[in-house]
């Protein structure tokens, strides 16, 4: 099994904004008290641009893309 | 030939509250061993400097002894030196003592009894992995007597490297290993989530090691892997402190081997005080866990893991038959989402919430349990420590063992007949 890019959110700079969830509905999910929840972290097959371009989008800087693991 | 470390005195079957009479020889109980009584007992710190090879060899001793960390984790302690030996310059090592959990009291006993087993540990350590400073971080309880214990060695030119001493931050977060290091490092003692061996932007590379763990390290560089593995069990060899509380007729910090019954602890203690209902073990992060199960079980993580419960940081607290777990469960979870460091969302209004819910249901009010069991998974993974996991798995403990009580709550009832309180909330003074 191959691994994938991950989406990794920083809990600490993180403030809810939910730009990422408003964005990405298909991806990132809000919890019951507006903070996003990302499944598992990894980002679904063709959805890597998309993905990149909203943690750049992100207000407070809290997310990052880690890339898949060579090899 | 030495002792095995059942026998040979680390802190054997000591109580916080009312230690007996010679337990170490030649000192009045409770007080700080003096580094002559120290050494009359331990004999001299042996140096662990030297060529890579040895401190290599030495390393590999710690790891044949198989000590884990005791601060909880129970994560190999050669793992951690060997990381922090690679590490690049100006490492550090730091001696946890913070000990924030109310509920717990053997790092601070330890650190009041026996501070210069602690300091010689931290010093081990520090020659081990080539750090330039060692750091004892104790709870201001321990202060006084660690700076004693201190100032005697700097006098006596004992230690090879500089050892300082810090009064810890209070609160439950702050003995956070990423929040001890921030702390050392000058600033504020909240978790950073970032791993303590890769140091970052204004950290040192740092060893953080609670102190029990230390004061093992210590008699491990003296008596050797085997004298440790003499007392425990294969798979968790050597003794282990555990704070006991509650329903027990002594309570206070007793040494315990790994692999002796649950049931044989609380005779430590004296046995129960009152008909024993549930058991929490492992601590505020710990699981609770019925008290005619967990009884006859061996008190290792091995023995305890069919009821998914571990030793910890080694605290057990027996809660009464008369007592409410459920009113008792909404004290701890109200505690511990206070005590949230208040950095990352889904642990400040998650385990809000979840407090509030329990609340409520132990007030024989509305609980909507399903919920209470999504916040659990919600808030799971989503801190920047582990406060939030801590917290969920003794709630979802809470859940399964006091199910029965629940229901009896949704209808009005309580099958109490004494008021919760049982475990502290608030931590004791300095």
């Amino acid at each position: 099994m191959t691994r994938r890019a991950r989406l990794i959110v920083d809990p600490i700079a993180c403030d809810g904004r939910g730009l990422c969830a408003e964005l990405l509905p298909a991806f990132i999910a809000l919890d019951d008290w507006g903070y996003p929840v990302i499944p598992g972290g990894d980002i679904p097959a063709g959805l890597e641009r998309e993905v990149t371009a909203v943690a750049r989008l992100c207000p407070r800087l809290a997310l990052r893309v880690e890339p898949a693991p060579r090899g | 030939m030495s002792r095995g470390p059942g026998s040979q005195c680390l802190l054997p079957r000591l109580s916080a509250g009312a230690p007996s009479p010679g337990l170490l020889p030649g000192q009045a109980p409770g007080r700080p061993a003096s580094l002559h009584e120290h050494l009359a007992l331990h004999g001299g710190r042996p140096s662990c400097d030297g060529s890579l090879q040895r401190r290599r060899h030495l390393i590999g001793e710690v790891e044949r002894a198989g000590l884990t960390g005791r601060g909880g984790a129970a994560f190999p302690t050669a793992v951690k030196l060997r990381a922090l030996a690679s590490a690049p310059h100006a490492r550090v090592v730091i001696a946890n003592g913070v000990e924030g959990e109310p509920g717990s009291a053997k790092d601070k006993v330890l650190l009041t009894l026996a501070p210069h087993l602690v300091i010689d540990g931290a010093v081990s350590a520090a020659e081990l992995t080539g750090a330039t400073e060692a750091v004892i971080v104790t709870h201001p309880a321990a202060c006084a007597a660690v700076r004693r214990a201190v100032g005697e060695r700097r006098r006596a030119g004992y230690d090879p490297v500089p050892v300082r001493v810090l009064a810890a931050a209070r609160g439950f977060t702050a003995g956070e290993a990423s929040a001890v290091l921030n702390w050392a490092e000058g600033n504020g003692a909240v978790p950073t989530g970032r791993p303590p061996r890769l140091g970052g932007r204004g950290h040192r590379p740092a060893l953080v090691q609670n102190v029990e763990t230390l004061a093992h390290l210590a008699l491990i560089m003296r008596h050797g892997a085997s004298w440790f593995r003499s007392a425990g069990t294969l798979a968790e060899p050597g003794t282990i402190l555990v704070t006991m509380l509650g329903a027990v007729q002594r309570p206070g910090v007793y040494q315990a081997e790994p692999g002796m019954r649950v049931s044989g602890l609380l005779q430590l203690a004296g046995g129960a005080s009152a008909e024993p209902a549930a058991l929490l073990i492992g601590g505020y992060f710990g699981t609770w866990v019925p008290a005619a199960e967990v009884l006859p079980l061996p008190f290792s993580a091995a023995g305890l893991s069919p009821l998914g419960a571990r030793p910890g940081a080694g605290v057990v607290a027996v809660l009464p038959a008369a007592a409410c777990g459920l009113a008792e469960t909404a004290r701890l979870a109200r505690y511990l989402a206070r005590s949230s460091a208040g950095q990352c969302g889904p642990c400040v209004f998650g385990l809000d919430a979840i407090a509030r819910e329990l609340e409520q249901a132990a007030a024989g009010g509305r609980c909507d349990l399903p919920r209470v069991r999504r916040w659990l998974r919600d808030v799971t993974g989503r801190g920047a420590c582990r406060h939030p996991d801590g917290t969920a798995l003794m709630v979802a403990s809470a859940l399964r063992v006091f199910h029965r009580e629940i229901g009896l709550h949704s209808r009005g009832r309580c099958s109490a007949t004494a008021s919760a309180g049982i475990l502290p909330v608030t931590d004791p003074p300095s």
